[in-house]
């Protein structure tokens, strides 16, 4: 009974936020809409009892992409009342692209009521005794150790590749050195003097 | 498992003494930046020897790693030691480049050179080494991203970033190959260990696979830049700096081509008679328009652009015979090719006028022979045994490859490819001639005497290695390869 509560509640902000999404003049609120649809549907994975996929959604959907989206959105001055005219124009090829997304859907039903696949012939079977964050975590972190490690070197290689392209010492800047600037004696920057009276100081 | 875990460590110790090494390098880098960029370059050349000298530790009988990820034996050894000098010379013969390539000749080289080297030999031992497709493509992206960087190492020169960014379009496409073809494989035959796949190529060779196969090895013929996947070549080999294309024409082609050795033979090992068409014709048509483009060419970088596609070609004929001879005869070929590339590329770096220019233009290089007498007979030495000329031991790795292949029962190909490497010899001679017989021009370069005693040793080792005194190695070469090609077919 919950579970049904829960699902309607999910689903029904998911779409809604989803609608929203498309439908908010300001690009800032899309994206803020947008949020909200990754959250409703890391609920809904919840649900399913894919709980790692929930996280990910979380992590990397709102914690990075959204963000990002938000960052592009607030810097860059897209003027969105101009990416949404020739609506008229683009209405074929919008069309065309419903057409395809509906007889997706159809074929998606089709497939669902001609019965399930037989996940029982996998030949990678999933353990049922083992929550699916743990069952990633095992293979990841030991089976494919070697590869995991492997891959945060490439991304290290890559990192330091960005730096050594584009890193280059400036010249003409002044950055402030306290080493030196506490080292500086009042002798370096004073000049005791005693002109003699009506003669003015020599600088 | 704790046991499995630490013996697979141990299997893989070459790779990660180097990635350790790498590490503690980079922080060394990140500390005292360029100014300590010999000591860090002396400190890679280390680590490089010490995990050539770890390759030791590899079982006779070799052994599977993380769960059968990747595969050290006698074959992957051969492949490391290659990989591991090749880089090693890379290293050495760059801080004199980078010194004399920035304005007034008393620049630095970057502390990320030999790091980003030390990290690219890391991914070619993957390659070598790997048994899935996973272990493959990780190990494969390694060491090109590291490459792609290296390409454009003197971004102030406008060749040279064009070089990279070429190299990064291109090998990205590749790469987007290569995996749409480990896709079809992994989809139609359930796994991606190389056993597996062997095992449903032998149970049903169906459609999928067929595709699997073929783009497979389109990526991979990318890799070693085989015809037709040749094109970003020359253009990459003549816009990076010369240590890395020396770099790019040595370690990565030895790695590459043992990686396509070792998918072909265990992973495809079924279905020889199907991929051995496509070797076939990758071997053809690399010798013969490696021998043909090379003609037309005046820069020496993109000269030995083409004669590497054409040796690759020479190389892929013995892995065609899809034999163990064949395969010995290519490794044997990898083998005597990185010293001769190595030896031509330290020549190279040798030309330079009094300025401290580099020369890369051929005809300028008329009246050498008189200027430099001894650096001109080492370049001789090297053209005439990249053309295969019989005393020199270059020709030795031809004869093998074209034995295997007539043993094979492919007599037209051996033909074909004897006569392409008679093409091929017409323009290392006119290299030759050009640098020893023509009268200097009126722009002659002043050239310049000044050596390093180093990279003079490496160039005698070299020139010695591939002199007639070379045939001497016969024996050790001929029982290493061929311990290597046996361990593909136990």
């Amino acid at each position: 009974m919950i579970q049904t509560i829960a699902f309607y509640l999910f689903a029904t902000l998911v779409i809604a936020s989803g609608a929203l999404t498309v439908f908010a003049r300001n690009p800032v609120h899309s994206v803020l809409w947008l949020i909200l649809a990754f959250f409703n549907a890391a609920g809904l994975m919840i649900l399913l009892g894919a709980e790692f996929i929930a996280m990910l959604l979380i992590i990397v959907y709102v914690g990075a992409v959204a963000v990002l989206f938000l960052f592009v959105v607030m810097m860059l001055d897209v003027d969105f009342a101009e990416l949404r005219a020739g609506f008229v124009r683009y209405l074929p090829l919008g069309a065309l692209l419903a057409i395809v997304l509906a007889v997706e859907i159809v074929f998606a039903i089709g497939a669902w009521s001609a019965g399930a696949i037989n996940m029982g012939a996998r030949i990678a079977p999933v353990a049922s005794d083992v929550s699916n964050t743990q069952a990633i975590g095992q293979l990841l972190y030991t089976r494919y150790i070697f590869l995991f490690e492997a891959a945060g070197i490439i991304l290290l290689v890559a990192m330091v590749g960005a730096i050594v392209l584009t890193h280059r010492k400036r010249g003409g800047v002044k950055p402030q050195d306290i080493g030196h600037q506490v080292r500086r004696r009042p002798e370096d920057a004073t000049r005791l003097t005693r002109p003699e009276s009506g003669q003015g100081v020599e600088l | 498992m704790n046991h499995d875990m630490s013996a697979s460590l141990l299997l893989v110790a070459p790779e990660l003494t180097l990635t350790l090494a790498g590490l503690a390098l980079l922080i060394w880098a990140a500390f005292f930046g360029d100014r300590h960029a010999t000591g860090i370059s002396i400190a890679a050349v280390a680590a490089l020897v010490g995990a050539g000298a770890l390759t030791s530790l590899a079982p006779a009988a070799g052994g599977n790693a993380f769960d059968g990820l990747a595969r050290v034996d006698a074959f992957s050894t051969f492949a490391h030691v290659l990989i591991y000098f090749a880089a090693a010379v890379a290293i050495i013969i760059a801080p004199r480049f980078f010194r004399a390539h920035t304005p007034g000749g008393h620049g630095l080289m970057r502390a990320e050179y030999p790091i980003l080297i030390v990290f690219a030999a890391v991914g070619m031992g993957m390659m070598v080494s790997a048994t899935d497709l996973m272990t493959l493509y990780v190990g494969l992206e390694m060491n090109s991203l590291a490459a792609y960087v290296l390409a454009s190492f003197i971004r102030t020169d406008t060749r040279s970033a064009e070089a990279g960014l070429k190299y990064f379009v291109l090998g990205a496409l590749a790469s987007g190959i290569l995996l749409y073809g480990m896709s079809l494989l992994y989809g139609f035959s359930g796994t991606t260990n190389f056993a597996g796949i062997a095992a449903a190529m032998g149970a049903d060779f169906s459609g999928g696979l067929v595709f699997g196969l073929v783009f497979v090895l389109a990526g991979l013929a990318f890799k070693i830049s085989a015809v037709p996947f040749h094109m970003w070549t020359p253009d990459v080999y003549e816009g990076a700096p010369t240590p890395v294309t020396a770099f790019f024409a040595s370690a990565p082609k030895v790695a590459a081509m043992a990686l396509t050795v070792r998918v072909c033979i265990e992973a495809f090992g079924p279905t020889t008679l199907d991929w051995q068409q496509i070797i076939i014709f990758l071997a053809l048509a690399s010798t013969i328009l490696g021998a043909v483009g090379a003609i037309g060419q005046r820069n020496i970088k993109r000269l030995l652009a083409y004669s590497s596609i054409n040796n690759v070609g020479f190389a892929l004929i013995g892995l065609a015979a899809g034999s163990e001879a064949g395969v010995a005869a290519t490794m044997s070929y990898m083998a005597v090719y990185v010293v001769m590339t190595l030896g031509s590329f330290l020549c190279i770096l040798q030309l330079r006028d009094a300025g401290g220019a580099y020369v890369e233009d051929i005809a300028r290089m008329a009246g050498l022979g008189k200027a430099r007498p001894w650096l001109v007979g080492a370049i001789a030495l090297f053209m005439f045994s990249l053309a295969g000329i019989p005393p020199l031991f270059g020709f030795w790795p031809k004869f093998l490859v074209f034995d295997a292949a007539v043993r094979a029962g492919l007599l037209p190909l051996a033909i074909i490819g004897a006569l392409s490497s008679v093409i091929s010899a017409f323009y290392y001679l006119k290299v030759i001639k050009t640098m020893a017989f023509d009268e200097a021009p009126a722009d002659a370069p002043q050239w310049t005497a000044e050596g390093n005693a180093v990279e003079t040793g490496l160039i005698g080792f070299t020139a010695t290695a591939i002199s007639p005194l070379g045939y001497l190695a016969i024996a050790p070469l001929a029982y290493l390869s061929g311990n290597a090609a046996l361990a593909l077919f136990r």
